[in-house]
């Protein structure tokens, strides 16, 4: 037994290296090389073809406000879908959760409110949005882990929920007038950097030590790799899925009130196109949409070579419906090399 | 000499770097019964496939009436003749006896319309030619398992088999019900069928079989007329080693037990189970599939929680609701599937061993410690001899025997009281399946109660200082380890009672 062991020993020396170099950290993860190589890629070919206008202070500057809210409800969806699962009504919550902070912050204000107050109003607002997502995420989080629905029938039927009630409470039209102090959220700048960008780099921080630093995060992914051998290890996995479920819900509703700050009004029918967006991020960032694996690296750099290729199209002035088409070819395009890549290495060396 | 039916020769194939076969053999005449002969893990299903046309080879030939057939995929086997029949039988539940034997027959034939009154005619010949009488309107699910393997063997008729190849037919049979399926086999044998029947039981093949073809770690280790090989030599050439029957004995236990059942009961799968554990046992459990031990198992492990009669832990009557109370009760269950229900395949050895002790490596931040997860990880690694190039590297890489170790190393890290072990060696190689059963003894010395659920005879034998025999869901009988033979487990298990018959049924539906 002993010489086994010391035979392995020989073998993995890194196993043991607590310390960090991002050469490994690539190297370990053949997707996340191709993504880095194709984001550089995209962003190298916008600033060759249009160097004046994509490579701004301008346009850098916009797409730090614009990326964030994608960004976040991504984190959203890749967390659902690392537990096998998948959340479609990530939008249908920022929509109502933003507008129910918008009537707290519009409506309910009193008239000619002091600057103290309307900022207690403007965190009420914030608090009451964050509870509602969660409360919705745990609805999504019972129907699947409780009830037993698939998450993509669940989410689906809460997803129009959602936008129904969204729909019924403002009868249609969109909210405006948000408080100044709110608005300074989507539009203000803190040393230079864009508040959505911060917030967004904050939601970032937390995904990553709660998906690789808490148990959850490692019960999660092995949840998500298979379901039963979770069971018999002794995973709560009822547990694990309503909070996967609030935690998405969480994300939706901070991506929801940057998205009313930026926009400084709330609809009913605000971004819904970000939902298939998302899972095009997420599968491009290399989460299995199959569930177990994911890197929120590969997530965050899937949205910069989205935002990198939508500006550099728009720098060039091509049409809305053209750039839809680019990015189904970059997605499909991704997707193509992850399943023919590894393939050729195992062509390489047999048996390994 | 008599005509060669099929002809493998030099057979090589590999999975993901396992060495599976190793310039492997074997010819099978025309009407002859063969037995292939070897240890779980030694590479006899993955020969069957290669000779069913479902793995190609990577090196060698194989022949067919002399014929070489280098493209060979499962409807040219069909073709030419190589029935299989699996564990599984891969009939259809859902429908009914006649459909089952002759709609292959009629989708192959790709008509239109099907012919239902000609579809039962060739049902009821293709079961007269095995002797059976069986309703052809009868739902195969509601049949007894070796109604469904004569379905399955009628079926393989239908296609003028002239070989069929049967992957251990007898493991979920009654005594009984072996002997008709040999009267079977027999019978096909005077018809000019060649059979191929692989088993690993010693009894079987020397009754049946006139030659023996003997496979250990991938390689055949020797091709022999029957009457050439007795008992002895069959073990050594299947093991390597001589017979080294030790036994675990502890003396006489009388404290409290560390597990106890009082008239454990759960609706439709088993009913006043009274067993127990005392520390230094290693109880063994057999029963035919369906016995109920599985379902026993999984409801003193909390997964189906039993609807009836107490559990006592350390004499302290207990309740066990969810695998997490069966955890803090101490008491911890290595599955039987371990592909299914054991393992995180594409994930990490690393996060395949420490699932179950997560939630004690986190640092005073509540975030996981990596430290102490890395040397929790290498203290099992060592002790349990774990061969493995990382633990980083996903568990899906390893052995069988690999995999096994991993998942006792999971449970073993939390520390339990009470160990149930299901299927400890299944697909395990002989070498990791005498270190696990090593380590198994080592624990139970040191105070650890085992139950060891198992169909390997030999296995509980060495291992068990005493056997419980289970029979549609009741303990009905109990022998002494180290005699606990072939002989005694037929007698406890088909001398329990004779009225069988109809009760046969939910016993092997289940």
């Amino acid at each position: 037994m002993s010489n086994h062991a010391s035979k392995r020993r020989g073998t993995d020396s890194s196993y043991d290296d607590l310390s960090f170099s991002i050469k490994r950290w690539l190297s370990s993860d053949g997707n996340l090389t191709r993504l880095f190589v194709i984001m550089v890629l995209v962003f190298v070919t916008m600033a060759i073809l249009s160097p004046r206008t994509f490579l701004s202070l301008d346009s850098f500057s916009s797409m730090a406000f614009q990326f964030p809210v994608l960004g976040i409800l991504s984190l959203a969806m890749m967390l659902s879908m690392i537990s096998g699962g998948i959340d479609l009504s990530i939008v249908g919550i920022a929509n109502l959760t933003s507008i129910l902070a918008a009537m707290v912050m519009v409506r309910l204000i009193p008239e000619g409110a002091s600057a103290g107050t309307s900022l207690l109003y403007i965190a009420v607002g914030i608090v009451c949005a964050m509870i509602v997502g969660i409360l919705c995420g745990l609805l999504n989080g019972f129907a699947v882990a409780k009830i037993g629905i698939p998450p993509i029938l669940v989410t689906l039927g809460s997803m129009q929920m959602f936008m129904g009630l969204a729909i019924v409470i403002t009868k249609g039209q969109a909210i405006v007038g948000l408080p100044e102090q709110f608005s300074a959220i989507g539009n203000g700048s803190v040393v230079g950097i864009p508040m959505p960008l911060i917030i967004f780099i904050l939601c970032i921080g937390a995904a990553y030590l709660l998906l690789n630093r808490r148990p959850f995060g490692m019960k999660l992914q092995l949840l998500g790799s298979n379901p039963t051998a979770s069971r018999y290890g002794g995973i709560r996995n009822t547990t694990v899925l309503l909070k996967t479920y609030a935690l998405s819900g969480l994300l939706a509703s901070i991506a929801g009130l940057v998205m009313i700050a930026l926009t400084n009004s709330a609809k009913a029918d605000y971004g819904t196109s970000y939902i298939l967006q998302a899972i095009l991020v997420v599968v491009l960032g290399g989460v299995n949409p199959n569930g177990g694996f994911g890197k929120i690296a590969g997530v965050v750099m899937a949205v910069l070579t989205l935002q990198f290729l939508s500006s550099g199209l728009n720098a060039l002035h091509v049409g809305n419906f053209f750039k839809d088409f680019i990015w189904g070819i970059v997605l499909i395009l991704v997707m193509v090399i992850n399943v023919v890549s590894p393939r050729m290495k195992w062509k390489r060396k047999p048996a390994g | 000499m008599p005509k060669a039916l099929i002809e493998l020769n030099h057979i090589n194939k590999s999975f993901a770097g396992v060495h599976a076969l190793k310039d492997v053999s074997l010819r099978i005449d025309y009407g002859e019964v063969h037995c292939l002969a070897g240890e779980n893990g030694c590479g006899k299903s993955t020969l069957i496939k290669v000779m069913s046309g479902v793995h190609a080879p990577d090196h060698g030939e194989i022949r067919i009436d002399g014929e070489l057939r280098s493209q060979l995929n499962p409807i040219e086997a069909i073709n030419s003749g190589v029935q299989v029949i699996y564990q599984d039988f891969s009939i259809f539940p859902n429908l009914t006896v006649a459909e089952n034997i002759a709609l292959n027959g009629e989708l192959a034939q790709r008509k239109k319309w099907i012919n239902w009154s000609k579809m039962r005619q060739t049902a009821k010949q293709a079961l007269d030619k095995v002797g059976v009488d069986l309703d052809l309107n009868a739902k195969v699910e509601h049949l007894s398992v070796a109604d469904k393997q004569l379905i399955a063997i009628s079926r393989a008729l239908m296609h003028r088999a002239k070989l069929i190849v049967m992957d251990e037919p007898t493991t979920a049979l009654t005594q009984k019900e072996v002997r008709a399926l040999f009267r079977v086999i027999e019978g096909l044998k005077r018809d000019g069928i060649s059979i191929l029947f692989v088993s690993h039981k010693l009894e079987e093949v020397f009754e049946l079989s006139e030659r023996i073809t003997i496979m250990r770690n991938g390689k055949n280790v020797i091709s022999e007329r029957t009457d050439q090989l007795n008992r002895e030599k069959l073990v050594y050439y299947m093991t390597g080693r001589q017979i080294d029957e030790s036994y675990y004995e502890v003396e006489k236990k009388t404290g409290t037990p560390l597990l106890r059942t009082d008239n454990l009961s759960l609706k439709g799968c088993f009913e006043h189970i009274s067993l127990s554990i005392h520390p230094g046992e290693i109880v063994g459990l057999t029963g035919l599939l369906g016995s109920g031990r599985t379902e026993l198992a999984e409801s003193l492990f909390g997964l189906t929680p039993a609807t009836g009669g107490l559990i006592y832990r350390d004499g302290q009557a207990v309740n066990i609701q969810s695998v997490q109370d069966a955890e803090g009760h101490g008491i911890a269950y290595v599955p039987e599937d371990r592909l299914t229900e054991g393992l995180f395949l594409e994930q990490s050895i690393e996060r395949n061993m420490v699932v179950s002790v997560i939630d004690g490596q986190k640092d005073k931040w509540g975030m996981i410690d990596g430290k102490k997860v890395k040397s929790t990880v290498r203290s099992w690694i060592e002790k349990l001899g774990i061969v493995a190039h990382s633990p980083l590297s996903p568990v899906k890489t390893l052995s069988g025997g690999n995999q096994q170790r991993v998942v006792l190393a999971r449970w073993l890290a939390a520390n339990p009281k009470v160990l149930i072990l299901n299927g400890p060696s299944v697909g395990v190689d002989i070498g990791s399946k005498e270190d696990i059963h090593q380590v198994i003894r080592d624990l139970a010395r040191q105070g650890l109660g085992v139950l060891m659920i198992s169909d390997d005879l030999p296995e509980l034998r060495q291992n068990c200082n005493r056997v419980l025999v289970m029979k549609r869901g009741r303990i009905i009988g109990e022998s002494e380890g180290k005699s606990f033979t072939q002989e005694v487990w037929s007698q406890l298990h088909d001398g329990h009672d004779e009225e069988a018959g109809l009760a046969e049924n939910r016993g092997s539906t289940a």
